[in-house]
C-alpha cells in the first residue's frame, strides 16, 4: 500500500515534469517543423548545429582571429579597425630582453617574471600532483574499509571554487591564523607567509595541489582498477615481492593514465590564475605573479590598459598550450604505435 | 493499402554495393516475405522501402507514385523492428499513440484507435506499463500495435519473431497470419527463417547477396526451385543434393552415375547435357524411401534416425555421396549401421547444373 | 562493537601488514588535511570579531558573556576574579583604571570590588555568532550577489544543456556531409580556453553591449565542447532503431530530438548539468573581466573584493565564504558517486 502511495506521489511529479516538457515541445515544435518543411529533413542537422556553432564562432573562433590582430596593432583603442598596425612591435616589446635568466634586464620585466614564476609553479605543482595523486590512488585501491568515504574526502576540494579555496587557506595562513598557532605551540615564532617570496610560492603550489589532486586521483584510480587482478595473482604465485610487482606491473600498465594526468595537469598549471591571484595577489612584489595574471593586469586592471601587449602575451600562451597539446598527441600516438 | 513496385533498386554504402538491382512488384493487399541468409541485404532492402535509407539507383513506387525522394515520414508506411524499438521511457499507450499524435489527430480519435489496436492485440491490461515491464511476446505485440494503429499503406516487418522463444514464435506467427487475414493490408515481411516465409506469405522473394534468386508462391518455390540455392534454402529438412555424372541424356530421360551406381532412364528431360557432365540431383526427404538393401537405387547404412512420433527422419550414409535424409512414416526404429536400400521417387527429382540453375525436373514436380 | 570493527578491519587470513598501517595512517592524515581547513573555516565563521582576533585561536566559537547593569543600557563583560576572602566570584567588569579592574555585582552595582586587571578571566560561553550571516544580508548587497550567481548559474546551465544537446544530436544521429569537419571544429575549440582569448572575447562582449551585464558572463561560455562530446558519446550508444521507429511514426526531426533522444539522454544531461552548475558557480576570471561594477558582482567576485579590502572584516567574509561553498557541499553530499564516476568515465572537470 505504502509503495503504491509513494508511486502515486512520484508519479505526480513525473506527470508535472512531463507536462512541462510537452508544453515546451508545443511551443518549440511548430517553428521547427516549419523550418524542416522549408529546408528539408536532410539539412536539419545544420539547424540543430546552428546555435552552438554560432556561439563557438562568435566567442571562440572570431576572438582567436582578433587576438592575432590585436597583438599586431597598438594604441589604447579597443575597436580593431581603430588600432594602428604596428607589425611585430608588441612581440618585440614583450620578448626583448638583455638576459632571459634575469627578468630585470627585460623590457617587460613583469612578463618575464611571470613566465619564470609560472614555469617554477608548473614544474613543482605538476610533479607534486603526479606523486601525491599516485600515492593516494594506490592507497585507495587497496583493500580498505570506508573506501567511498576516503575517496570522497580527497575528491571534494575539486568542486570548491578557486576563490573559496584561496580564502580557506588564507584564513589558516594569516599572521594570527591556525598554522601559526600550531607552530607557536611547537615553539616556533610567527611566520608571515605572504611576506616571504619563498613561502608565498610554496603555499601557492601547495594550495593548488590540495585543490586539484582529487581529480587526478580519480583518473589514476580508474587506471589502477583497469589493471586485471589476475596479473597480481600471477605475480603472487611467482613470489614476486610487492615493490617489484609495483615496478613491473603497476607502473608500466598505469603509464598511459600517468601521462594523461601529467599532461592535463600541465595544461591547467600553465594557465593558473584564480587561486593564486586571490591567495597572494601575485605578491609579495611579483613573487607569485603568473602569466594569466599578467595578461589580466596588462589588459584590464592596470592604470593603462594595453590590449595589444595583453593579446601578444595571450598568443604566446596559446602557442605554448598548442605545443603542449601537440606533444601530448604525439606521445599518446607514439604509445599506441609501440604496443 | 497500397501496391509497391521496386525497379532496378541498387544500394551502396560508399564503395560497397549491398543491393544489386532488385525488381519486385507487390500487389495491393499482398503478403510478401523476403527471405535469405543473414547478411544478404533483406533489412537493407526493407529500409530502402521504408525510406530510412536513400536509394542509390533504381526507382521505387508506392501506388504508382515515385517515392525515391520522400523521407520515411512522408511515405506513410509503418514498420515493426527486429529489436521492437519501443520507446523505453513511454508507456505502452504512449508508444502506440505517439505516431497518431505526430499526425495531430484529435484526442478522441487517438483514444479510439489505441483502444481498437489494444483489443486486437490483447494489450488492454498493459497500456500503462513501460516496455521493460513486459515479456518478449507482449513487447512484440506492442510493436505491432504501434505499426497498425496508423492504418499504414504498407506494413513492414523486419525479422519480428527472431527475438522470441520457439513456442512463442509459433503462436505469434499465427497471430500475424490472423492479423493479415483481418486487416488485409499490404505486408512485407523479412525473415531468414523459411518456415515463417512458407507459412505466412502469399509470395516469397528469395534473396542472396543483394540479388533476387527467385520469387513466387511458397509451394511454387518448394516444388520448382529455380536453382540450387533456392532448392537448398526452401524446405525443412533440406532437399538432398547429390552430385552425379550424366551418363546419357535425351529429350525424355536421363541416366546418371551416382556414387557407384547408375540410375537409368530417370524421367528428367535434359537434352542439352553432354555425357560425362557434372550435375546435381535434388530430391526432397519425402521423396526418398527406405527399401531392402539392393532393391533401391543405391545402398547405404543408417547413420542415425529421429523419431518424432508421427513419422521421423533417417539419415543415411552413402558411399561416394553426401548423407541422405529420408522422411519416414510410422514409428519403426532403425538400428544404427543397418544396411538399407534407398529408392528415389521418380516424380520428385530435380536436376541442377553445379553452377546453380535448374536443368530439369520430373513430371509430377513440374 | 569491537567485534564489528575487528571484522571490518580483518585482513583476509594475513594479519596486519605494515603497509596496511601505513595506508590507514596516510588516509587519516588526508582526512585531516582535506577536511580540516574547510571545517576550520566553517567553525570560524561562527565566531565574533573579538573571538576571531584571539591568538592562539580557540577551536570552538567561545564568546565573552556580557550582562547589563540596572539603570544602564550598556553591556558589560562578565569576568571571574578572586575576592578578598580568596573565593572566586563572578562579576561584571565595569571599568578598568590602569592596572586595576573595577568589578561590580550585576544584581547590586553598588557592591564594587577592585582587583588587579590581569587577575580577571572573562566568562565565556559557546555562542554561534549568527549575526555574521544575518548582517551581510542587511548591510551589504549580499542578496544581490547571491541572486547574480544563482541567475548566471541557472540560465547558463539551461542554455548550455539546450544548445549542446542540439549539436550533439546533430553529430550523433545524422550522417551528413561536413559532420567530420564540424566535429573537428568543436574539438579545436577545446584548444582555445578563455585565458588565451581574454582580450578579443572582451571586445566581442563589449561590442554586443554586454559588459557589466550578466548576459555577458552567461553567453560566451554557453557552447562547451566538453558538453557536446559528452552528450554525443551518450547518444551514440542509443539504438538507432528508436530514431528510425520515430521517423516511421511520422515524427518531425525536432520531435524526435525532444520526445525521444532528450528524455533518453537524461543521465548524460544530468552529468552535464552538474558540471555546468559547478563551472558557472565557481567561475572567476571571465566575470572578473566583464563585471566591473559591484552591482553585477557574482559571489566569487564579491568575496574577492572583500578579501582585498584594507580592513578585511573576516567575520563577514568567512560567513559569506561558507554560504558560497554550501551549494557545492550539498551537491557533493548527494551526488558524489555520480560526479566521481562522471569524471572517471569522461575525464573532464
Ligand atoms: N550502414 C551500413 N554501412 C555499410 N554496410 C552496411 C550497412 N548496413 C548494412 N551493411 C551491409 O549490408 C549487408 C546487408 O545487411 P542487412 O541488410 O542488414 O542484412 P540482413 O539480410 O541480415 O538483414 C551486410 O553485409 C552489411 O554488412
Ligand atoms: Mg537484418
Amino acid at each position: 500500500m505504502a509503495g503504491d502511495r509513494k508511486r502515486g506521489g512520484t508519479g505526480a511529479v513525473a506527470d508535472a515534469l512531463d507536462g512541462a516538457w510537452t508544453a515546451a515541445m508545443g511551443l518549440t515544435e511548430p517553428p521547427m517543423r516549419a523550418l524542416q518543411r522549408a529546408i528539408g529533413a536532410a539539412r536539419m542537422p545544420w539547424a540543430f548545429l546552428a546555435p552552438n556553432l554560432a556561439f563557438f564562432g562568435l566567442f571562440v573562433f572570431l576572438p582567436l582571429l582578433i587576438d592575432v590582430w590585436f597583438s599586431l596593432t597598438g594604441g589604447p583603442r579597443l575597436f580593431p579597425s581603430q588600432r594602428p598596425y604596428v607589425g611585430a612591435d608588441q612581440y618585440r616589446h614583450l620578448l626583448a630582453c638583455g638576459n632571459y635568466l634575469d627578468p630585470s634586464t627585460c623590457d617587460q620585466d613583469r612578463f618575464w617574471r611571470a613566465v619564470r614564476n609560472t614555469a617554477e609553479f608548473t614544474l613543482f605543482q605538476v610533479g607534486a600532483i603526479v606523486v601525491v595523486s599516485l600515492a593516494t590512488a594506490i592507497a585507495l585501491n587497496r583493500r580498505i574499509v570506508a573506501k567511498g568515504f576516503f575517496r570522497a574526502v580527497f575528491f571534494f576540494p575539486v568542486l570548491l571554487s578557486p576563490v573559496v579555496v584561496a580564502l580557506v587557506w588564507k584564513w589558516i595562513l594569516q599572521r594570527d591564523g591556525l598554522l601559526n598557532a600550531v607552530l607557536g605551540a611547537a615553539g616556533f615564532g610567527k611566520t608571515l607567509f605572504f611576506v616571504s617570496p619563498g613561502w608565498a610560492m610554496f603555499w601557492a603550489i601547495f594550495v593548488s595541489v590540495w585543490a586539484h589532486m582529487g581529480f587526478y586521483t580519480l583518473i589514476l584510480l580508474a587506471g589502477l582498477q583497469a589493471i586485471p587482478a589476475d596479473l597480481y595473482e600471477a605475480a603472487e604465485m611467482d613470489r614476486t615481492p610487492p615493490w617489484r610487482a609495483f615496478a613491473r606491473i603497476t607502473l608500466p600498465l598505469l603509464a598511459p593514465s600517468l601521462l594523461v594526468v601529467a599532461v592535463l595537469a600541465l595544461i591547467k598549471a600553465v594557465q593558473i590564475f584564480d587561486e593564486v591571484f586571490v591567495l597572494t595577489g601575485g605578491g609579495p612584489g611579483s613573487a607569485t605573479l603568473m602569466v594569466v595574471q599578467y595578461i589580466y593586469e596588462t589588459g584590464f586592471s592596470g592604470v593603462v590598459q594595453d590590449f595589444g601587449l595583453a593579446a601578444a602575451a595571450s598568443v604566446a600562451l596559446g602557442v605554448a598550450l598548442f605545443g603542449l597539446t601537440l606533444a601530448q598527441l604525439r606521445l599518446s600516438r607514439g604509445k599506441e604505435g609501440a604496443t | 493499402m497500397a501496391s509497391v513496385s521496386l525497379g532496378g533498386i541498387e544500394k551502396s554504402y560508399g564503395d560497397v554495393a549491398v543491393i544489386h538491382g532488385v525488381d519486385i512488384e507487390i500487389a495491393d493487399g499482398e503478403f510478401v516475405a523476403l527471405v535469405g541468409p543473414s547478411g544478404c541485404g533483406k533489412s537493407t532492402l526493407l529500409r530502402l522501402i521504408a525510406g530510412l535509407e536513400p536509394i542509390t539507383a533504381g526507382e521505387m513506387r508506392i501506388d504508382g507514385e515515385r517515392v525515391n525522394e520522400k523521407g520515411a515520414a512522408e511515405r506513410g508506411l509503418a514498420m515493426v523492428f527486429q529489436s521492437y524499438a519501443l520507446y523505453p521511457h513511454m508507456s505502452v499507450r504512449k508508444n502506440i499513440s505517439f505516431g497518431l499524435e505526430n499526425q495531430r489527430l484529435p484526442r478522441e480519435e487517438i483514444a479510439r484507435r489505441v483502444a481498437r489496436a489494444a483489443s486486437t492485440l490483447r494489450l488492454e491490461d498493459y497500456l500503462e506499463r513501460k516496455p521493460r515491464a513486459l515479456s518478449g511476446g507482449q513487447r512484440q505485440r506492442v510493436a505491432i500495435g504501434r505499426a497498425i494503429v496508423r492504418d499504414p499503406k504498407v506494413l513492414l516487418f523486419d525479422e519480428p519473431l527472431s527475438n522470441l522463444d520457439a513456442e512463442l514464435r509459433v503462436a505469434t506467427r499465427r497471430e500475424i497470419a490472423a492479423l493479415h487475414a483481418e486487416i488485409g493490408g499490404t505486408m512485407i515481411y523479412v525473415t531468414h527463417d523459411q518456415v515463417e516465409a512458407m507459412t505466412l506469405a502469399d509470395r516469397i522473394v528469395v534473396l542472396r547477396a543483394g540479388r533476387v534468386e527467385q520469387a513466387g508462391a511458397p509451394l511454387e518455390l518448394y516444388n520448382r526451385p529455380a536453382n540450387l540455392f533456392v532448392a537448398g534454402f526452401i524446405g525443412s529438412p533440406k532437399m538432398n543434393l547429390l552430385p552425379a555424372k550424366a551418363v546419357a541424356a535425351n529429350a525424355a530421360a536421363t541416366s546418371l552415375a551416382l556414387g557407384g551406381d547408375v540410375l537409368r532412364d530417370l524421367p528428367l528431360a535434359a537434352p542439352g547435357i553432354a555425357a560425362g557432365a557434372d550435375v546435381v540431383v535434388g530430391v526432397r526427404p519425402e521423396h526418398v524411401r527406405i527399401v531392402a538393401p539392393g532393391r533401391g537405387d543405391f545402398d547405404g547404412s543408417i547413420a542415425f534416425s529421429e523419431r518424432l512420433g508421427a513419422g521421423g527422419f533417417a539419415y543415411v550414409d552413402v558411399e561416394g555421396a553426401p548423407q541422405v535424409t529420408v522422411q519416414e512414416d510410422g514409428q519403426a526404429i532403425r538400428p544404427r549401421g543397418a544396411r538399407v536400400g534407398l529408392a528415389l521417387a521418380r516424380e520428385g527429382l530435380h536436376l541442377f547444373d553445379p553452377a546453380g540453375p535448374a536443368l530439369a525436373r520430373s513430371a509430377a514436380g513440374a | 562493537m569491537n567485534k564489528a570493527l575487528a571484522f571490518a578491519l580483518r585482513r583476509r587470513g594475513r594479519g596486519w601488514h605494515w603497509t596496511d598501517v601505513l595506508t590507514y595512517a596516510y588516509l587519516s592524515f588526508g582526512v585531516l588535511l582535506m577536511f580540516g581547513p574547510v571545517l576550520w573555516l566553517a567553525l570560524s565563521s561562527f565566531k565574533t570579531p573579538a573571538a576571531l582576533a584571539e591568538f592562539p585561536p580557540t577551536l570552538l566559537p567561545w564568546a565573552p558573556q556580557t550582562v547589563t547593569l540596572p539603570g544602564d543600557t550598556a553591556r558589560y563583560p562578565l569576568v571571574t576574579a578572586k575576592g578578598a576572602d580568596g573565593a572566586t566570584v563572578t562579576m561584571a567588569l565595569k571599568r578598568r583604571i590602569g592596572l586595576v579592574a573595577i568589578l561590580v555585582d550585576p544584581k547590586d552595582p553598588s557592591k564594587a570590588l577592585h582587583v588587579p586587571a590581569d587577575s580577571t578571566r572573562p566568562v565565556r560561553r559557546l555562542r554561534l555568532a549568527f549575526e555574521n550571516y544575518v548582517d551581510p544580508l542587511k548591510s551589504f548587497d549580499f542578496p544581490r550577489y547571491l541572486w547574480n550567481s544563482v541567475f548566471v548559474t541557472l540560465v547558463a546551465t539551461l542554455i548550455t544543456l539546450l544548445i549542446n544537446s542540439m549539436a550533439a544530436y546533430a553529430l550523433a544521429i545524422y550522417e551528413f556531409k561536413g559532420r567530420g569537419l564540424v566535429t573537428l571544429l568543436v574539438m579545436a575549440s577545446l584548444m582555445a580556453p578563455i585565458t588565451i582569448i581574454l582580450v578579443p572575447a572582451y571586445l566581442v562582449v563589449n561590442e554586443l553591449g554586454l559588459v557589466n551585464s550578466l548576459w555577458g558572463v552567461i553567453l560566451p561560455g554557453a557552447a562547451t565542447p566538453t558538453g557536446v562530446f559528452l552528450l554525443r558519446q551518450y547518444m551514440l550508444t542509443m539504438p538507432r532503431d528508436l530514431v528510425e521507429a520515430a521517423r516511421m511514426d511520422l515524427a518531425s526531426e525536432w520531435r524526435i530530438y525532444w520526445r525521444i533522444v532528450m528524455p533518453l539522454s537524461a543521465p548524460a544531461l544530468a552529468v552535464l548539468a552538474i558540471f555546468s552548475v559547478m563551472w558557472r558557480w565557481n567561475d572567476f576570471l571571465w566575470p572578473l573581466v566583464t563585471l566591473t561594477t559591484s552591482d553585477h558582482f557574482t559571489l566569487q567576485l564579491a568575496l574577492n573584493s572583500f578579501q582585498g579590502e584594507l580592513q578585511v572584516r573576516w567575520n563577514y567574509l568567512l560567513a559569506m565564504t561558507v554560504v558560497t561553498l554550501l551549494p557545492v557541499a550539498i551537491v557533493f553530499a548527494f551526488l558524489q558517486r555520480f560526479i566521481a564516476s562522471g569524471i572517471a568515465t569522461t575525464g573532464m572537470k
